[in-house]
C-alpha cells in the first residue's frame, strides 16, 4: 500500500509550482476544464428537465393542487384531471415485472457466470445482448400477438379457477391488462438483469472463491454465500436499471394494457400507465390545461424515478451495513 | 479521369437538389386521417407548379390547430372543426384577424366487431351504439341488438368495448354523433378527441383498435371507414335518421355531405353526423384546411390560393382512388367563392 502512494505522489502533476498558463498549454488544465463541463452538464440537463416540467406544469397545480394526485377522472371534455389511475398502472407494473424478472434474470446470471462453460456462457450472452436491443415496439408485436391469446386462453383459466376469490385473480379477463403489461416488461428488462450481474459476477475475485472452496463449501454454497453477496451491489444495480427502464416503457405497455384509466385490484384487469397516456394524448390535446395536465404527468413520473431510485440506494446501503455486520 | 467525372456528376446532383429547394416553401400540419390525399394532391401539385412546395406534417388535429395558431406552420388541417374558444385565441394572436375552414374530402368513422359465431354484417340502432359504449347494454342478445339482427343467432355473450386511446378525429366524430343520438351519452361524455369512456379498452390508432377487436372475441369497435375498406375489416350497417340501415361507403358518405350542403354555414365549420337523406351514412363528417385569413408574404398567399382552387377542381377527382368521398358540387362552389377572403 506504501509503495503505491508514493509512486502515486511522484508521478503526479507539481501543483502550485507552474502558472495557470503553463497548465493549460500542458493540456492538463484543458482537459480537466472540458471533462469538467461534459460532467456539469448532465447535472444541467438533469436540473433544465425538471425546471421545464415544473414551469410547464403551473396550471393543474394552481387548479387541482395536490387533488391531481388523489382522484381518479381523466376527462379532457370537463377539463376534469387527476393522476391516480396512472401512477397505480405504472407501479403495479413494474412490480409484476420485476417479481417475474428479478429471480429470472438473477438465476440466468448466476448460471451464466459460475456454472456453464465458458463457450456456453459467452454464445448465450451474445443472444442475451441481441434481445436488449430489440426495439420495444416489436416486443409490443410480441405482447398482442402471443402473449394477449395465452393469457386469456390458458393463464387466466389456469389462475382465476383455484384463485379466483384472491382480489388479484378476481373478474373477466380480455387478455390485455396489467398482468400481461408485467409479463411483457418482464422479458424486455431481463436481458438488462442478466447483462449486468453476470459481468458482476464474473468480476467477483478469483480468491474469493477459491477461500470458500478451501474452507470446504460445495461450489453452490461458494456461489451463493460468497460470490453473491460479494456482487450484491452491482446486481442491486442491474435492478435499479430494470426498474426505470419499466417505469418508462411507453410503446410495449401501450400496446397490452388496455388503456383505461381505472384502478382495479385484478392483475386481469385493464388499466393505463403514465407513459403510455402521455404518447396517446399529447399530440392531441388542445386546451391549456390538457396539455399542462400530461405535463405534469411527466413531472410525476420523474419523481416517481427519482424517489424509487433514491429508496433503492437507501436499501442498498442499509443491507450493505447489514451484511459486514454479520460478517464481522 | 474516372474520379473526375464521378466528382462532376456529384456536384450536378447537389446543384440539381440546390435549385430544387429554390422553389417556394409552405408549411402544414394536421390532421393524421387525410395526410394520404394531402401528400398525393402536394406532390401533384409541386410538379405541376414546381416553385410552390407544400409541406405537411400529419401531427394529429389538435396539434395541427395549436401549430397554426402559434404561427408556427402557415396552415393547419383538423377532422373536427376548430370551437369558438379556438377562434377567439386565434384572433386575440394575430390582431383581429381570423382564420378560415375549407373542407377537402370526407371521411366516415364505422363499427367494427368480432362475434362468435356470427358472419353475417350486422346492424346497428343509434340506441344499440349508445348503449353499448355507455356500458348500459352489456350482452350480444340484447333485445337492442337482437331487434335490428333478426336471423342472426347471437348470445348472451358479454360485449368488450374497444375505442381509441390515442386523440383522434375518428373519436371526434364517433363522439360527436353518439352526442346527437343519446341525450345521457350528451350530458355524461360529450363528444371530443379524448373523451372519458364510460367502458371499454384502449387501442392506439386504427390498427390498436383492429388488433384488439381480433384478438378478443365478442368485442365491438369503430375505425375510419378507409381503414376498413383498404383492410378488408368487416363493419356493420348504421341505421340513418330516415329509419333505413346504411353501410358506409363513397355513395353513402357523399349523400350525408349532400344533406348538409344546402345548410352549410358560411364558416364551412358544420357537423355532417345523424345527417338527413334517405341514403345518407349517419357517421361521416369532413376533414377542414385551416388557413389565416391574412398573409404577411404575398407570395405564400398566391401559393395557398392557388393550390385551393386547383384541390376544388382537379384535385376532387383523384379522392376516390384512394377511397376519401368527393365533396358535394353546392360545397366546392360556396368554397371557390370563399377563396377570395383569403388576404
Amino acid at each position: 500500500m506504501g509503495t503505491s502512494t508514493t509512486a502515486l505522489k511522484g508521478a503526479g502533476p507539481v501543483t502550485g509550482s507552474r502558472s495557470f498558463i503553463a497548465k493549460l498549454r500542458d493540456g492538463d488544465e484543458i482537459a480537466r476544464l472540458i471533462t469538467l463541463v461534459f460532467a456539469a452538464s448532465v447535472v444541467l440537463i438533469t436540473a433544465a428537465l425538471v425546471l421545464e416540467l415544473w414551469v410547464n406544469s403551473a396550471l393543474p397545480r394552481q387548479k387541482f393542487g395536490l387533488h391531481f394526485f388523489a382522484t381518479s377522472v381523466w376527462d379532457p371534455i370537463m377539463d376534469q384531471y387527476g393522476a391516480l389511475p396512472f401512477i397505480y398502472g405504472t407501479m403495479v407494473t413494474s412490480a409484476v415485472a420485476l417479481l417475474i424478472a428479478v429471480p429470472l434474470g438473477i438465476g440466468a446470471a448466476i448460471f451464466l457466470a459460475e456454472l456453464a462453460p465458458p463457450r456456453v456462457s459467452d454464445t448465450l450472452q451474445f443472444f442475451i445482448d441481441l434481445l436488449a436491443a430489440v426495439p420495444s415496439v416489436i416486443y409490443g408485436l410480441l405482447g398482442v400477438f402471443i402473449v394477449v391469446p395465452i393469457m386469456r386462453t390458458m393463464i387466466y383459466p389456469a389462475l382465476n379457477k383455484p384463485f379466483g376469490y384472491l382480489p388479484i385473480f378476481k373478474g373477466p379477463s380480455y387478455g390485455v391488462g396489467f398482468m400481461t403489461a408485467g409479463i411483457v416488461l418482464a422479458i424486455m428488462v431481463i436481458p438488462y438483469i442478466i447483462s449486468v450481474s453476470r459481468e458482476v459476477l464474473l468480476s467477483v475475485p478469483r480468491d474469493q472463491r477459491e477461500a470458500a472452496l478451501a474452507l470446504g463449501s460445495t461450489r453452490w454454497e461458494s456461489t451463493w454465500k460468497v460470490v453473491v453477496p460479494f456482487a450484491k451491489t452491482g446486481i442491486m444495480g442491474s435492478i435499479f436499471l430494470a426498474l426505470a427502464r419499466a417505469l418508462g416503457e411507453t410503446m410495449a405497455v401501450t400496446m397490452v394494457i388496455g388503456n383505461t384509466p381505472k384502478i382495479a385490484a385484478s392483475l386481469f384487469a385493464p388499466g393505463y400507465s403514465i407513459a403510455a397516456v402521455i404518447a396517446n394524448e399529447f399530440t392531441e390535446a388542445t386546451g391549456d390545461l390538457y396539455l399542462q395536465s400530461l405535463i405534469a404527468l411527466g413531472l410525476v413520473l420523474f419523481l416517481l424515478t427519482f424517489v424509487l431510485n433514491g429508496l433503492a440506494r437507501i436499501l442498498i446501503v442499509v443491507t450493505t451495513q447489514k451484511g459486514s455486520e454479520v460478517g464481522g | 479521369m474516372k474520379r473526375f467525372t464521378g466528382f462532376a456528376v456529384g456536384v450536378l446532383a447537389l446543384c440539381a437538389i440546390v435549385l430544387a429547394d429554390n422553389a417556394l416553401l409552405i408549411n402544414g400540419a394536421g390532421a393524421t386521417f387525410p395526410y394520404p390525399i394531402y401528400s398525393k394532391w402536394f406532390d401533384v401539385y409541386h410538379t405541376k407548379n414546381p416553385n410552390f412546395q407544400f409541406n405537411y406534417q400529419s401531427v394529429g388535429s389538435g396539434a395541427g390547430i395549436k401549430q397554426v395558431t402559434e404561427g408556427t406552420v402557415d396552415f393547419g388541417a383538423t377532422d373536427g372543426p376548430m370551437n369558438d374558444d379556438q377562434l377567439k385565441a386565434f384572433q386575440d394572436k394575430h390582431n383581429g384577424t381570423g382564420i378560415l375552414h375549407f373542407p377537402t374530402v370526407l371521411g366516415a368513422a364505422v363499427p367494427t366487431y368480432n362475434v362468435e359465431g356470427v358472419s353475417a354484417p350486422l346492424n346497428f340502432t343509434p340506441d344499440a351504439l349508445a348503449g353499448i359504449f355507455l356500458g348500459k347494454i352489456t350482452k350480444w342478445n340484447d333485445p337492442a341488438i337482437a331487434g335490428a339482427n333478426k336471423g342472426v343467432s347471437l348470445r348472451a355473450t358479454d360485449i368488450v368495448v374497444v375505442h381509441r386511446s390515442d386523440g383522434s378525429g375518428t373519436s371526434f366524430i364517433w363522439t360527436d354523433y353518439l352526442s346527437k343520438v343519446s341525450e345521457e351519452w350528451k350530458s355524461k361524455v360529450n363528444k371530443g378527441t379524448s373523451v372519458n369512456w364510460p367502458v371499454g379498452l384502449g387501442g392506439k390508432g386504427n390498427e390498436g383498435v383492429t388488433g384488439l377487436i381480433k384478438q378478443t372475441p365478442n368485442s365491438i369497435g369503430y375505425v375510419e371507414l378507409i381503414y376498413a375498406v383498404q383492410n378488408n375489416i368487416p363493419y356493420g350497417a348504421v341505421k340513418n335518421s330516415s329509419g333505413n340501415m346504411v353501410k358506409a361507403d363513397l355513395a353513402s358518405v357523399s349523400a350525408a355531405a349532400a344533406a348538409a350542403a344546402k345548410a352549410m354555414p358560411d364558416d364551412f365549420r358544420v357537423s355532417i353526423t345523424d345527417a338527413p337523406g334517405k341514403n345518407a351514412y349517419p357517421i361521416s363528417s369532413f376533414t377542414w384546411l385551416l388557413i389565416p385569413q391574412k398573409f404577411q408574404d404575398t407570395g405564400k398567399r398566391d401559393a395557398i390560393k392557388g393550390f385551393l382552387t386547383w384541390m376544388l377542381n382537379e384535385g376532387q377527382n383523384s379522392v376516390e382512388a384512394l377511397t376519401y368521398a368527393k365533396l358535394p358540387k353546392e360545397v366546392v362552389e360556396k368554397e371557390k367563392k370563399a377563396i377570395s377572403n383569403i388576404q
